[in-house]
């Protein structure tokens, strides 16, 4: 038997007796992030093809509220932040080695070009609209014309936040649940599927919404599989790595994980979708709110087990 | 220049002197501490080890703090010594999330904190505040280059391990065992 005790006493806040430094903002930024991520996917993807007039809802609906995913998001992390007022601190610097670096700049790329996406449809949306000033609606035109300018740029950086989502956590070798390089893809995996599940609520369009069901569907069984690989490659690491992969299988996260992740949040919402397919009325929002809701919990038992999970020594 | 500590954990004797010189001499807020003495019982009575460590930041030569900060205030200081820069810290708990050890936390003031190896001793050729108040003279404190240093004869006499060494991290803090 081994026990370790601090002889001088220690009980720092939020570091003992197990970290618990990053709270409610963070799990809520990847969210948002790999949300906003999935939708600029899709809405750029389609563009690019050429389809932008088939797919009304994720082209141009869905994207409206993109920016607002993001600056949400970017305020989140702000919050997160305890020495705020030096947050302007991360813009004075690129630190290639830092994901947070990373991130920090992709999402100064992303939301202004998310905006620019958002404001070129704003008038087919809302057709009372008016820019007032001439050198906007110059501006606007010549949006318009070049989306296809736009597309690129957004489709590549949208799958590098994605990614990044993952990547911030997988970066931290310290904590043994997140330092695997299968977070970034999985990470990427679900902020699809949930900007999936933004874009089946909003379309009218039965064909879409099929279109995009389909995709969702496929992107579920992926992560399905990323989950099981993560798992299966945790319990083939070290101690360090088979004691997080344990607190999902019968430790105290199973429950939850199970239950409101891998069941509620990505089969049965399979299932619904598959049903639908063939011919079956189901209405949209039960899987697409199960979907979003999924996301969302995996992400808070990911940040909030993570923390716990810690070299042994 | 690699400064470096060696501590003796058959020689501590779990006093916390180390730990109250510490926060005397950094102005270490209420309820915080940049080193502190673990206690590690091993085994059933009457088959019994203790092991008394007076741990620290580990001030890695490969340390995943300084690599993850976003904006570069953790950083190096001539000799290895890992420093945070107040004016340049945001307080995001990269770093805090990076460290092996638990050995950096957030500052009332916002910032992050932790053990600076005493820094502005060592420039005026003094050892850290915790190496120079130990009763036992557990610790020392020196250049691993310089091959007349109290640490480099210790180490070279004395079996020694650092923490999770398999964290890849190259942590500059030694336990004599």
């Amino acid at each position: 038997m081994k026990e370790e005790l601090f002889a001088s006493g220690r009980n720092i806040p939020n570091i003992d007796p197990y970290l618990n430094i990053w709270h409610w903002q963070i799990p809520g930024y990847l969210f948002l992030g790999g949300l906003a991520a999935g939708i600029l996917f899709f809405a750029s993807f389609f563009t690019i093809m050429g389809k932008q007039h088939k797919m009304e809802a994720t082209v141009r609906k869905a994207p409206m509220i993109v920016p607002f995913a993001l600056v949400i998001g970017l305020f989140m992390l702000f919050l997160d932040l305890k020495h705020k007022l030096y947050f302007w601190q991360l813009y004075t610097t690129v630190r290639y080695q830092s994901p947070m670096s990373w991130g920090a700049w992709v999402l100064m790329a992303i939301t202004p070009l998310s905006i620019l996406w958002a404001a070129s449809y704003v008038r087919e949306l809302f057709p009372r609209w008016d820019w007032k000033y001439d050198i906007l609606k110059t501006f606007e035109k010549w949006i318009i014309a070049n989306r296809i300018l736009l597309a690129w740029p957004l489709a590549i950086l949208s799958v590098i936040l994605g990614i990044y989502t993952g990547i911030l956590l997988s970066a931290f070798n310290a904590r043994p649940l997140w330092n695997t390089s299968i977070l970034g893809p999985l990470f990427l995996v679900s902020g699809m599927s949930t900007g999936a599940a933004v874009i089946m609520l909003m379309s009218k369009d039965h064909k879409e919404r099929k279109i995009i069901g389909r995709i969702d569907i496929l992107l579920i069984i992926v992560e399905l599989f990323f989950i099981i690989h993560l798992l299966m490659g945790f319990l083939a690491g070290s101690e360090a790595q088979i004691n997080a992969a344990n607190l999902f299988l019968g430790g105290r996260f199973t429950a939850p994980f199970f239950a409101f992740v891998v069941i509620l949040g990505l089969i049965f919402p399979a299932v619904l979708e598959t049903l639908e397919l063939r011919g079956f009325k189901v209405p949209i929002i039960v899987p697409a709110v199960l979907i979003l809701l999924g996301g969302l919990i995996f992400r808070f038992l990911m940040v909030e087990a993570g923390q716990i999970t810690r070299y042994l020594y | 220049m690699r400064y470096a500590m060696a501590i003796d954990t058959r020689k501590c004797v779990g006093c916390s002197d180390c730990v109250v010189a510490c926060q005397t001499e950094n102005n270490v807020p209420l309820g915080f501490c940049r080193d502190w003495v673990v206690e590690v019982v091993d085994g059933t009575y009457p088959n019994v080890s203790i092991e008394l460590r007076s741990e620290r930041c580990n001030h890695c030569a490969n340390s995943p703090c300084v690599r993850c900060c976003p904006t570069g205030a953790s950083h190096f200081e001539d000799g290895g010594i890992v420093l945070v820069e107040h004016d340049k810290c945001i307080g995001c708990g990269a770093c805090i999330q990076a460290c092996p050890y638990d050995a950096r936390y957030s500052h009332p003031d916002g910032y992050v904190d932790k053990c600076t190896f005493c820094i502005h001793r060592v420039r005026e050729g003094k050892n850290p505040a915790c190496v120079s108040v130990c009763p036992t003279k557990c610790m020392s404190f020196g250049d691993l280059d310089d091959p007349n240093s109290k640490i480099v004869n210790v180490l070279k006499n004395r079996k020694f391990k650092s923490l999770a060494p398999e964290a890849g991290t190259k942590p500059q803090i030694f336990y004599l065992i």
